[in-house]
């Protein structure tokens, strides 16, 4: 039960009176166990399930929530006993165990946090880790293939590789509109929904291959970038957020409800599967395997794929990282940084704004029609509120505007719920009804929260300025304020 | 005319339920100015934990009297639901009080989908039907085409939300602890100075809003019998609709705007379609937020540079 470790926290900080120091302890202690007990009664020492008469019954699970209560007050107890200095590493240990893999990530992260600017061996670093991570991920399906064999390296390339390219492809997309420019969007997944929508329907109604979609697919997301955009324009803020929130869901929607265009829930099968340039990834005779003379297996079509969002998501870095040193560029890093002063000098907000709705909405699409011809399947369950919530969670978390943060972030936030179905070796511990990946939601919100409350600048929260003069130095993150678009 | 009246009065029903979320929305949004974006599940939690106290008591002490019970499942589920969001605020919001701006709603999207994914683990993904309860009807209109009734599940409905909303009211209004909180509202520096703990009614505020919310999922739970651990976004939305369109901040803003939300959807699925009835809801809150920021009861927010 996650809930209950972070409890402590908050009820400890409490009490510094004249007191006994053990006394104050099993007060807190105590008053943070009763807590735990009155946030597990009844949802969690109480079981209901509909039997076959659909009535409720209920069962009792009391074990399990003075469980967590001991649990709180052991933890709060020693916590207040032991010296200032070990609490921070109580707290610390009390979040990763709250928050699951990525908080321990953010720990590994946290040094040289502060106000200061970062010491030289830190930029170093960073200006070494992107190269080294690019080569990395250039060689990754080879190292796979080379490791474990077609067979075994097929899980590790698609399910790890292809997943998390996306959504690095697509939070950088995102970064463009939040990071850069500073506007909240909680409905980019509406921009993937056309993108993937627009391949789909464009291949299996007209027949058209997947390289004339993609670009076609990045304008029609473009296109509705900029009319979702301009209504929006005036919105700042939270305002911003939940009007566009409330588009991404309209789009939604409208995908599930007009049944005659898009097949409504049952969505769009039979979409056409990427071919080598032409070239089909079957065991035909003209197929990719016999024309390379290799023995045919699915795992190229898979490599193949990979590079290709490879390919998509350094493009859109390469354009991004171009940009912002255009005045186009510039202009989105100042309306971030100060809307009025903004417009004071002169910039049109109006064009500004809707550039970069429409740059996000554009990779966006590529990223939806990639999504597609990897599927072979669309449906609008793909693109539900939480696809827009998480990609927000890698931009923010990777810190607003740095582009190896937001990398790093999709890594984590994708990879570790994924190597969460790996875990089978846990119900020889809590028997074999233990399933480790219902869990994987719940513990990513608790690492939003957490990476929250312990990086709100996200996990590269220094960056470099575009412009300079004379000298390049880094800013902390602390002295730039975002989000007020 | 008798399919209006009939609407009218399930829109009033619908509405009484948003209008008590919304509720908690607008209070949030107008002492700290952020969206709080679990309110919704917080609803949905308070649903289940209402049922099961229903349960504990029909089934295992064996309580016969249904007022009874339902006074005591509903303080119940305000007490618990009350303690759940006083936890969160602590726990989630206040740490990332003075940090910049969108760290409180993105922390506030992790609690939605923490809170929303602990519910599914602990009680299982499938829907809960709430235990069949008498449901007199009354008929309102004799002849025309068909007729007009009323519930005595809506009547409960509509009395519980105007008595509560009443000692509400009363609360904010005449107690030195909803002067607190208003000045809170105005500006919280200056409530500090003049001896306020902004934190203990900031604390109260979010008590306030969870207890409302758990009313509102108690007359859910009676209302539609059933219940699932993804019930807290849809309505969470609209309930944020109604407070935007009364006017976020507004208290009465979101009474109002929640039983127009009430309204336009009940009518819009009776004289349109029901299939569009969300894409009305998103809408009218697009529509408000472009045209209307400041919502019907709103003040203009006037920025300072």
């Amino acid at each position: 039960m996650t809930a209950a470790p972070q409890s402590t926290t908050a009820v400890a900080k409490t009490g510094e009176t004249s007191a006994a120091p053990f006394l104050i302890a099993l007060r807190n202690a105590f008053a943070a166990a009763l807590v735990a007990f009155g946030l597990c009664f009844p949802i969690v020492s109480y079981h209901a399930e509909a039997n076959i008469n659909n009535e409720l019954v209920l069962t009792g699970r009391w074990p399990l929530s003075i469980g967590v209560s001991v649990l709180v007050f052991a933890y709060v107890l020693f916590r207040q006993m032991s010296p200032p200095d070990w609490r921070l590493w109580f707290d610390r240990v009390g979040s990763v165990a709250a928050g699951g893999m990525g908080g321990a990530l953010v720990e590994a992260a946290r040094e040289g946090e502060g106000v200061a600017p970062p010491s030289r061996a830190r930029l170093s670093f960073s200006k070494w880790f992107g190269p080294f991570a690019l080569g990395f991920v250039v060689l990754y399906p080879l190292i796979m293939l080379g490791l474990l064999g077609p067979a075994g390296s097929l899980k590790w390339i698609n399910n790890y590789g292809v997943q998390i390219m996306i959504y690095v492809m697509l939070g950088w997309g995102l970064n463009i509109v939040v990071g850069l420019a500073g506007l909240l969007d909680l409905g980019y997944v509406a921009f993937y929904a056309v993108g993937a929508y627009s391949y789909a329907l464009l291949s299996t109604t007209y027949g058209l291959s997947f390289w004339v979609c993609l670009p076609l697919a990045g304008v029609l997301a473009a296109m509705w970038g900029v009319i979702l955009g301009f209504p929006v324009l005036r919105l700042r803020g939270d305002y911003l957020a939940i009007v566009t929130l409330a588009f991404g869901e309209i789009v939604r929607l409208v995908l599930i409800n007009w049944v005659d265009f898009t097949n409504g829930y049952a969505g769009i099968s039979g979409i056409p599967h990427v071919s080598f340039f032409g070239i089909p990834f079957n065991d035909d005779e003209n197929g990719f395997a016999a024309i390379f003379h290799l023995p045919y297996s699915p795992i190229y079509r898979t490599i193949f794929l990979f590079y290709l969002i490879l390919a998509l998501a350094l493009l859109t870095n390469f354009i991004t990282l171009r940009l912002r040193r255009l005045p186009i560029g510039r202009a989105w890093e100042a309306l971030r940084e100060d809307e009025i002063a903004c417009r004071s000098l002169g910039i049109n907000t109006t064009t500004t704004k809707l550039t970069a709705f429409a740059l996000g909405a554009m990779f966006g699409g590529f990223a939806g029609s990639f999504f597609s011809v990897r599927q072979g399947f669309v449906s609008p369950e793909s693109f539900t509120f939480m696809e827009s919530a998480t990609i927000l969670a890698i931009v923010v978390l990777g810190g607003m505007g740095s582009q190896l943060g937001v990398a790093i972030a999709a890594a984590v936030m994708i990879g570790a719920p994924e190597l969460m179905r790996e875990l089978d070796w846990m119900k020889q511990i809590f028997g074999p009804d233990f399933d480790p990946t219902q869990y994987r939601m719940l513990l990513f919100g608790a690492a939003m929260v957490v990476m929250m409350i312990w990086k709100p600048r996200g996990l590269v929260s220094t960056r470099a300025p575009s412009i300079f003069l004379k000298e390049q130095k880094a800013v902390s993150g602390d002295y730039v304020k975002e989000g007020h678009g | 005319m008798s399919n209006f009246l009939q609407q009218l009065i399930n829109g009033l029903t619908l509405g009484s339920i948003y209008g008590l979320i919304a509720i908690g929305y607008t209070m949030v949004f107008g002492i700290i100015g952020m969206v709080n974006f679990a309110h919704g599940d917080v609803f949905m939690l308070s649903a289940f934990i209402a049922l099961i106290i229903f349960m504990i008591l029909t089934q295992i002490l064996g309580l016969g009297s249904l007022p009874i019970a339902f006074v005591v499942v509903l303080v119940g589920a305000m007490a618990l639901t009350a303690l759940w969001n006083w936890a969160i605020e602590r726990l989630a919001y206040r740490p990332l009080r003075g940090s910049f701006r969108l760290a409180p709603l993105i922390s506030a999207i992790g609690m939605s989908i923490f809170l929303s994914n602990f519910v599914q683990v602990v009680q299982g993904p499938r829907n809960k039907p709430a235990p069949a309860l008498p449901n007199h009807v009354f008929n309102l209109t004799v002849g025309g085409a068909y007729d007009v009734t009323l519930s005595v599940r809506q009547i409960l409905i509509m009395v519980v939300t105007a008595v509560l909303l009443a000692a509400f009211w009363y609360l904010v209004q005449r107690t030195s602890l909803g002067r607190a909180q208003r000045a809170c509202e105005q500006d919280r520096k200056m409530a500090a100075l003049l001896g306020i703990d902004v934190d203990a009614t900031i604390s109260i505020t979010f008590i306030i809003g969870a207890a409302l919310a758990a009313v509102a999922g108690v007359l859910f739970v009676i209302y539609y019998g059933v219940v699932n651990f993804g019930d807290g976004f849809v309505p969470g939305v609209k309930a944020f609709t109604a407070a935007v369109l009364g006017g976020i901040g507004s208290l009465p803003g979101a009474v109002l705007g929640g039983l127009l939300i009430g309204l336009i959807e009940v009518f819009w699925s009776s004289y349109f379609t029901t299939d569009y009835k969300d894409v009305a809801a998103f809408m009218i809150l697009a529509i408000t937020l472009i045209f209307m920021p400041s919502g019907i009861l709103g003040r203009p927010e006037v920025e300072k540079v």
